[in-house]
């Protein structure tokens, strides 16, 4: 389905030097399988995840999605392709309400009640946010639920999800929880999760464990999770590089 | 009224037939329509251009729809129009002018409204401004708006000017008495090389009065742009403007805000933040499989709405 060869992507420094934020990476995704990417803060996840979506491109190395060579495709045309991404900080915009921005995202002229469906399933109560800007007086709970409400209603065969979970309540996790695990039961549709949420990590078909750019670990909850939670164990994979 | 004229109705008044209530609809520099009500009478003047419209006490939800059209290249007017609304109203004044120039004179409108408002009322006002028609002609509106706003009386007031008028230049002052609020908002987007500038003098007299003015506005191509606002707190008041500024490809915007207070109590606020389109609201749509300019269109639509 993904498939990332040899990815690299750098900056330039502030004294010259290259920074490289991603180190060839190379990683291989079946159809319809839900991947968690953890590691500690900085280890390049959300970079990795820009780089799928085309936000940004690689300095090195290739992407193809369903054998199409998508590496120097924009924004646009891998969305259009079925690529969707959930941003780790949903953008704010003054003036677009939350009605307008899932029926972008569902990329037809949907129904009322189905725009109101997307927001019930991330647990917001549609009546009070369909006709609300997506702008500064949405809390950030409640920004993330609309960001994966956009998600769910472009069905795309592959979702990144960066973080989901941040700054969603207790009750909701549960919820949420939920909701990833219907979305990769109920559809064929492929999903990549970056978090740092054990219960998240728990319910992926597979871990990869990312840290200062490169692939540490990967492989199945069984194996991952146990070294990662072990205190040793982490800092192992986190310290190898 | 021609197929043109009910074009530039429809776009500045939503109209698409004769509104209900009192009106007065002037086209090509004359008074072609006038209807009036029990409680709204409208008074051609004697000794200029313009109309007196005299809205009786206790008049309450009723309209009026004002609408100027021009679509005779080459036409100048000057035209006063007088508002006197009695104490104890609630009512919607609809204005707004419409241009078509299809020939290579200069069509021109300016027009004076002058609002008396009594105590304890609330009036709605609404402006659009609109131009159309291709020819080399330019299309040009300045609009004074004057508010005498009475006791614990309530004003909001919408001037919106999205497209085809080249040259613009709109006054607005207003003073507040005890309990007063005035509510600005304005919507403004430029293209092409137009000018439009906007200025704004209230003075908040009364104690307890308050303005807020809130001004967005998008400026294309070659257009520039200038907010000018004053506001002087004279009592115990609050005053806020902010003025919000979309630019792109090579137009220009200024805000030069004051604010002045000339009493210990008075609060007063000004706002102002001119900048591109953020690159991450662009992004965000891509993402959602609009194009770069799809996008663009999306997030200026939504601004100015
Ligand atoms: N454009 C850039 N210029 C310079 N440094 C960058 C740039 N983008 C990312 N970085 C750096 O690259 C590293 C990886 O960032 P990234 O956001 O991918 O981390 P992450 O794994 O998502 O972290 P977190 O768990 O905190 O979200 C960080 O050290 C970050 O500061
Ligand atoms: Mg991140």
């Amino acid at each position: 389905m993904l498939e990332l060869q040899n990815l690299s992507f750098q900056v330039s420094g502030d004294t010259d030097s290259q920074k490289e934020i991603i180190k060839n990476i190379s990683l291989t995704f079946e159809d319809h399988t839900f991947i968690a990417i953890t590691g500690p803060n900085g280890g390049g996840k959300s970079t990795l995840a820009k780089l799928i979506m085309g936000i940004e491109k690689p300095t090195a190395g290739k992407i193809v999605f369903n054998g199409t060579d998508i590496t120097d495709m924009s924004i646009t045309e891998r969305a259009r392709l079925g690529i969707s991404f959930a941003f780790q900080q949903p953008v704010r915009f003054k003036g677009i309400k939350v009605k307008d921005l899932i029926t972008l995202a569902a990329g037809s002229n949907i129904k009322l009640s189905s725009a109101c469906d997307y927001l019930s399933r991330v647990g917001l109560c549609a009546r009070d946010y369909i006709n609300r800007d997506v702008d500064t007086s949405l809390s950030g709970g409640e920004l993330k639920r609309i960001e994966i409400a956009t998600i769910i209603a472009r069905n795309t065969p592959l979702s990144v999800f960066d973080e989901p979970e941040a700054g969603i309540d207790l009750w909701s996790f549960n919820n949420l929880i939920k909701v990833f695990e219907d979305l990769h039961s109920s559809t064929d549709n492929s999903l990549i999760i970056i978090s740092h949420q054990e219960r998240i990590l728990n319910i992926a078909d597979e871990i990869v464990v990312l840290a200062g750019g490169s692939v540490q670990a990967r492989g199945h909850r069984e194996d991952i999770l146990p070294e990662l939670l072990n205190g040793t164990g982490g800092c192992k994979l986190y310290n190898q590089q | 009224m021609d197929e043109i004229q009910r074009n530039l109705l429809e776009q500045v008044a939503g109209l698409h037939e004769m509104p209900a209530g009192a009106y007065n609809i002037r086209a090509n520099g004359q008074s072609v329509d006038r209807s009036t009500t029990a409680h709204i009478d409208i008074i051609t003047k004697e000794d200029k251009q313009g109309i007196d419209i005299v809205i009786k006490p206790g008049t309450k939800k009723e309209s009026v729809h004002i609408p100027v059209l021009l679509s005779q290249s080459g036409l100048t007017e000057m035209v006063y129009n007088d508002f006197h609304v009695g104490d104890d109203c609630d009512v919607t004044i609809v204005a707004g002018c419409g241009i078509h120039n299809s020939g290579d004179s200069d069509s021109r409108h300016d027009g004076i409204h002058t609002f008396y408002i009594g105590k304890n009322s609330h009036v709605k006002y609404v402006e659009k401004h609109y131009g159309s028609g291709d020819g080399r002609g330019e299309r040009i509106m300045n609009p004074e708006t004057v508010v005498l706003l009475g006791e614990n009386s309530f004003m909001e007031l919408e001037t919106v000017q999205i497209k085809g008028v080249d040259s613009t230049r709109r006054s607005t002052t207003a003073t507040l008495s005890d309990g007063a609020k005035l509510i600005v908002t304005e919507k403004l987007m430029t293209h092409g090389s137009q000018t439009a500038e906007t200025s704004f003098q209230v003075d908040l007299n009364g104690e307890g009065s308050s303005a807020n003015i809130i001004s967005r506005s998008v400026a294309k191509d070659d257009s520039r742009q200038l907010f000018l606002s004053k506001i002087n707190g004279n009592s115990r008041c609050a005053g806020h403007s902010e003025c919000d500024g979309i630019i792109m490809d090579r137009a220009t915007i200024s805000a030069i805000p004051e604010i002045t207070a000339n009493n210990l109590d008075a609060e007063l606020i000004h706002e102002a933040a001119i900048g591109k389109i953020a690159g991450e609201q662009i992004t965000k749509l891509m993402t959602l499989g609009l194009t770069e300019e799809q996008a663009e269109a999306q997030i200026v639509n939504g601004f100015l709405k």
